[in-house]
């Protein structure tokens, strides 16, 4: 096979899969500019096929010519939207607090409580990586019935932390590992506290790992809608959850629905262009071993 | 000295909570939720009192205390709380509460054919990871040669997998695979196909869920692949080629066996995941049509939100669990040999 022709059938590959890739979303921003006539006649191209319209964003409240009017279904959205913000953000947080810490102690300390060791104790932790979310959701159900935590925001974040923290840990651990214990015994030598290193030496160094982990937890919990669609109602429903309860009816229509899931999905489009190398960084951990 | 306080402290509180919420005495909580706050302050005074005891010890301890806590509060306690609905008829929605029966949802259970219907659907989803692990292993190979503008394909091909499987299962499932004017369905009638009804048919459902599935998480494992291909020395390729190796041999003899650790923990990895599948098939096809896309996840979903019964579902999620770990283990076990052996 000659040199040229290799080269075009990669190129070839390359923009195939990126069209498999993309179309989807484009498509779904484009239909939220569509007419009902563009949609039926599977009109594709901005401009050349149809006229942009601004029917989708009007079904969310937010279209240009009526952004000033009030709109029910504007503060609906914008309830979900800030929703969704605080859980996926407050879950990431938590669980990059705690998990941080821990992976921290498993990756200098060794532990030695009864049986216990330090392995067995990332094992406990990764383990938690199989979980199903089903197992878990119907006890949650209950007891958070009980706890008056049922559709409750804390509630949510706090299944989120514990969702992602297995990960987080994962990350973490990896990420202390490559950092030379020399640098905290210098710490320790020039009177530092165990505390005190591993806030001023150690986190500072570490803050890719971190802020890895963090875009990669909070892209997760952004997404999840399992332990949402159960566990909130009214109060601290989600956009996924939004999202979803729209597309059982059937007479919406295929332009709101086109903004809204639009919507759901832009944050995490725009956190994947420009984070991009932190997302990528957050998957590789560990899979080179 | 501190611990032992908190500890009975706690202690007389959920014994006091557990009688009034029997109706046993008078005073107590409306809710649990003073005994999660209880718990929390027990944390606290365990924490403090190990630093106190123990000195650098205990504060070493703190290090992973709050995140052992944490999980054996959220996840064990709920885990084994599990077994206890699942003993029991309990619909949530009806004022009876909850009615111990015994083994009769595992019985139930078993003579389902829902369930097992899902279980071997499962077992197509699983099988299906292999399909998605050749065509990711193909697009980091693609993304590794040597190529122009790397960087703007890897966020095209990455970006699949970020979105919300929610969305996705609108953006594809509802719209682009519309009966009428869906643009798969359209071109799929424009290559010669009349009736192109993607989710009506059993077998084409459960594939079409399979290729949505496939193309939000082939991202994931392509990810893996990739950063296995970038830690292979270059020399190694190179010496292939000067001995004379084409480019097909010089991957299925150098670059295929060396990549087959990782090969094999983004399998596993990804099978894992897939053991959770629910998002996309309940809101695509909310388990139809008659069962054939159901996964577990989803059958149990549906099993409460149609029902309110948790005490069925749960005993399902259980023993799926006790399934799945016993299958892991398995695969683990397996994986290891095979990776050993090859060596």
């Amino acid at each position: 096979m000659s040199y040229a022709l290799k080269r075009t059938l990669i190129y070839a590959a390359l923009i195939a899969w990126t069209v498999v890739a993309l179309f989807p979303i484009f498509w779904t921003f484009s239909t939220t500019f569509k007419v009902a006539k563009d949609v039926q006649l599977g009109h594709i191209i901005p401009w050349v096929d149809f006229k942009p319209a601004w029917l989708g964003l009007r079904a969310i409240g937010l279209s240009p010519d009526t952004i000033f009017n009030p709109s029910t279904p504007r503060e609906e959205f914008i309830k979900r939207f800030v929703n969704s913000i605080q859980a996926s953000v407050g879950g990431a947080t938590l669980a990059l607090v705690i998990g941080s810490m821990a992976a921290y102690g498993l990756s200098r300390f060794r532990y030695k409580w009864k049986i216990w060791q330090n392995r067995d104790i990332s094992f406990f932790f990764l383990s938690q990586l199989i979980l199903p979310p089903v197992v878990l959701a119907m006890p949650f159900l209950v007891l958070y019935k009980e706890l008056a935590l049922l559709d409750s925001m804390i509630g949510l974040i706090m299944i989120y932390a514990l969702m992602v923290l297995p990960i987080v840990i994962w990350i973490m651990k990896d990420q202390f590992d490559t950092i030379p214990q020399e640098l905290e015994q210098a710490a320790l030598v020039d009177g530092c506290t165990t505390w005190g290193a591993f806030f001023r030496i150690i986190l500072p160094i570490a803050l890719p790992g971190m802020v890895a982990a963090f875009i990669l937890s909070v892209v997760l919990c952004w997404n999840e809608y399992f332990f949402a669609a159960l566990l909130t109602s009214t109060n601290a429903k989600t956009l996924p959850v939004m999202v979803a309860s729209q597309t059982g009816s059937q007479g919406i229509s295929w332009w709101s629905m086109a903004a809204l899931s639009s919507a759901a999905i832009l944050p995490l489009i725009i956190i994947g262009v420009f984070l991009e190398r932190y997302i990528v960084k957050g998957l590789m951990t560990g899979s080179v071993k | 000295m501190l611990i032992r306080v908190a500890t009975v402290l706690l202690a007389a509180l959920v014994i006091l909570q557990i009688l009034y919420s029997s109706g046993k005495i008078s005073v107590g909580f409306g809710t649990w939720q003073p005994i999660l706050v209880a718990y929390a302050g027990w944390s606290i005074a365990l924490c403090t009192g190990l630093v106190l005891r123990d000195g650098e010890t205990g504060w070493r301890a703190l290090f992973v205390l709050p995140a052992i806590l944490f999980t054996l509060a959220l996840v064990i306690f709920p885990t084994f709380f599990g077994f206890y609905i699942a003993l029991s008829d309990w619909n949530l929605q009806s004022a009876t509460g909850r009615q111990f029966n015994g083994l009769d949802n595992f019985y139930q259970m078993l003579g389902d054919p829902y369930v097992w219907n899902a279980m071997g659907n499962m077992v197509f989803y699983v099988a299906s990871v292999i399909v998605q692990y050749a065509i990711a292993f193909g697009l980091a190979l693609l993304l590794n040669a040597d190529i122009k503008a790397q960087k703007f394909f890897r966020v095209a091909f990455l970006l699949p997998f970020m979105l919300s499987p929610v969305a996705v299962s609108w953006m594809i499932g509802k719209s682009m695979l519309e009966y009428r004017f869906g643009p798969v369905t359209k071109l799929l009638r424009y290559l010669g196909w009349k009736t192109p009804s993607l989710l009506t048919d059993p077998w084409l459902a459960k594939t079409t869920i399979a290729m949505m599935d496939a193309w939000v998480w082939i991202p994931f494992m392509m990810i893996l692949i990739l950063a296995g291909l970038q830690a292979i020395p270059k020399e190694v390729q190179e010496a292939a080629k000067v001995d004379g190796a084409t480019g097909w041999q010089g991957f299925w003899e150098v670059t295929f066996p060396l990549m087959l650790p990782v090969s094999v923990s983004t399998v596993i990895l990804r099978i894992i995941f897939q053991l959770k599948l629910a998002d996309i098939v309940i809101n695509t096809t909310a388990g139809g049509p008659g069962g054939a896309t159901d996964t577990v996840s989803s059958f149990i979903f549906r099993e409460y939100k149609d029902r309110s019964n948790v005490g069925y579902g749960t005993m399902v999620a259980e023993v799926y669990l006790i399934l799945i770990i016993i299958f892991v283990v398995l695969l683990l076990w397996g994986a290891s040999r095979f990776v050993k052996r090859d060596r």
